[in-house]
């Protein structure tokens, strides 16, 4: 899988009530929680986000709440996938058991600047920053969490469990 | 013979069916129990109907608790409990807690014995990790691996490293579990224990009650904590004694078990801390925080909405009156806690002080009702998060403290100390 977006890039510790606020947990539709993805951190990020763009940020991403609207909105809005530091643990199953491809990639994080043009290929784990031409390797996920990525996430691998 | 193992660890390996497991090792672990509520079981149940199974595995170790936007904040939070009521219904879950018997999940489940010493347990909420207090494992997930829980009773784990926290001395005036929390959360920082279960121990932790044990537990995910955990002792036994509804096991660490990092705490040493917007890390000294003048108090959830929590916060506002530009909310955890506080007197020392007491709701904790706060608005909460807009508005603050800081803030109408009143 390629992907290949405007990068948006935001700090450290970057918690899920400020990705999708509370106040809009009444609801688990993607779309309405797409149209509010990033509100309290960036209230311009709807409407500069671009379908394929790439979510870039420091340590801790995602740190906070249990909500997985948090991962269905930042998937709904757009974003192809998140490159990060490091990510808060209950986001980091959340966005594989959802199908939000993320990366761990300190050095890449680093290295790419917001409104760069970024590809990522997630079968190599090598980003590309096609802006400036430096390309770095990220963390392969251990083969556990692989194999539940490409049954199509932890739904499907339990359907395969239970042989449905 | 196996090799040494945290409490954690063994915990963990009894669940995989296995005599050890190490740091990093990822297993799949049978649940003793899985928990969602209002915001996080509809994406839940949509998951679970996609697994293909009929039936949840165990409609006795499934608890339903509604309890965020509950009583029903609008036509759309109706619509989720309506939901989350029918599917229980459905499935005959015997742990549904309705409107009337309600209360905050990771106060009610124990209080109502649910949860018991040695289980392993995921929470579709992030603070389910307070269960550590029991001496069991417990660590919150999405609503998918809820699903999953729900349709087949196991999870998959990465075996966690452990970090001891060991604080022992005597506690100062004013100082509760509260501050040895926000004290260790400022000290590490909100990924200091970033996948790492947090155990606490020393002769500070073993003379704390219950309620302190699961202030101290329930704010583990705030240091990025997997979990945390107390070991199981005579406190644990006198707490589950007639109330637990299941058989319980008893683990503990081995003397020789590996810890990643040992933090060694005089308990003396710490203050009463207050959390600055907008990280639970940002810590500073509520002596040196008198400045802040503030517009609301909330004192309630899941960190700190128990009968002990109550008590200090009515020990304080007893014969006092809230400050005129301060509106106290006093938010009891469950209806259990309501009624022994208000068989105490509790309520009357609240309302006679000028507070409004509210039935049991996560409410104004994660900016949901019953206490939002307006533009440019402070709150000193009791509470465990002081995230941009956490409590409302993007550009209003939230100060975490304990229920006497809160308490005499409210009296105050700026961050104050109990000592500081008249």
């Amino acid at each position: 899988m390629r992907f290949e977006g405007i990068a948006h890039r935001y700090g450290r510790d970057v918690d899920t009530d400020v990705i999708i606020p509370a106040r809009y947990l009444n609801t688990s539709d993607p779309d309405e929680l797409a149209a509010h993805c990033m509100e309290d951190l960036d209230q311009d990020f709807v409407k500069k986000v671009q379908p394929g763009d790439i979510l870039v940020a420091e340590e801790n991403f995602g740190c906070g709440s249990s909500r997985e609207h948090a991962p269905i909105a930042i998937k709904a809005s757009g974003v192809s996938v998140v490159i990060a530091k490091s990510f808060a643990r209950i986001f980091y199953r959340n966005a594989i058991n959802t199908g939000l491809p993320i990366m761990e990639a300190p050095d890449a994080v680093d290295g790419i600047s917001s409104g760069d043009r970024v590809a990522v290929d997630a079968d190599t784990g090598i980003i590309t920053d096609l802006s400036t031409g430096t390309s770095w390797q990220a963390q392969p996920f251990p083969d556990f969490i692989r194999d539940i990525i490409e049954k199509g996430g932890l739904v499907a691998a339990a359907r395969e469990k239970v042989g449905k | 013979m196996p090799r040494p193992m945290t409490v954690t660890e063994k915990i963990l390996a009894s669940h995989a069916g296995m005599d050890e497991v190490r740091p990093g090792q990822l297993i799949n672990c049978r649940l003793d129990l899985v928990l969602a509520n209002d915001v996080t079981a509809p994406i839940a149940i949509k998951e679970f109907r996609k697994v293909g199974v009929e039936s949840v595995w165990d409609p006795e170790r499934i608890a339903l608790v509604p309890d965020h936007y509950t009583p029903n904040k609008d036509i759309k939070s109706a619509e989720q409990a309506k939901m989350v009521r029918e599917f229980a219904r459905e499935q005959h879950i015997t742990h549904y807690y309705e409107v009337g018997c309600m209360g905050v999940e990771h106060a009610l489940l124990p209080e109502q014995g649910v949860v018991v010493p040695g289980d392993v347990v995921i929470g579709a909420d992030s603070h389910t990790c307070t269960y550590g207090a029991l001496g069991a494992f417990a660590t919150g997930v999405g609503s998918t691996d809820a699903a999953v829980g729900m349709a087949t009773g196991e999870a998959w784990f990465k075996v966690p490293t452990s970090l001891k926290f060991e604080v022992t001395g005597e506690l100062g005036p004013w100082v509760s579990a509260k501050d040895i929390i926000l004290h260790i959360i400022g000290m590490i920082g909100v990924d200091g224990a970033l996948y790492q279960a947090m155990e606490f121990t020393g002769d500070t932790i073993e003379r704390l009650d219950m309620d302190g044990r699961m202030t101290i537990c329930n704010m583990a995910i705030e240091a990025g904590g997997k979990s945390g955990i107390i070991a199981y002792d005579d406190v644990t036994a006198a707490y589950v004694t007639g109330r637990a509804e299941r058989e319980w096991t008893v683990f503990s660490s081995d003397g020789d078990a590996e810890y990643v990092r040992t933090y060694s705490l005089d308990a003396s040493s710490i203050k009463p801390t207050v959390a600055f917007p907008h990280l639970p890390s940002n810590t500073r000294l509520a002596e040196e925080s008198r400045d802040i003048t503030v517009d609301q108090v909330v004192i309630g959830s899941c960190t700190n909405g128990r009968l002990e929590d109550l008590r200090v916060a009515a020990g304080i506002l007893k014969g006092r009156h809230v400050h005129p530009h301060v509106r106290a909310i006093v938010i009891p955890a469950t209806q259990k806690v309501w009624t022994d506080a208000m068989h105490e007197g509790l309520f009357d020392i609240f309302v006679d002080a000028g507070a409004a007491v509210s039935t049991p709701t996560c409410g104004p904790c994660l900016g949901g009702h019953m206490g939002i706060l307006a533009s440019g608005e402070r709150a000193v909460a009791t509470t465990n998060r002081n995230f941009v807009g956490r409590m409302g508005d993007p550009t209003s603050e939230v100060y975490l403290a304990s229920p006497a800081i809160a308490a005499a803030t409210a009296v105050a109408g700026h961050i104050a100390l109990p000592d500081d009143l008249d």
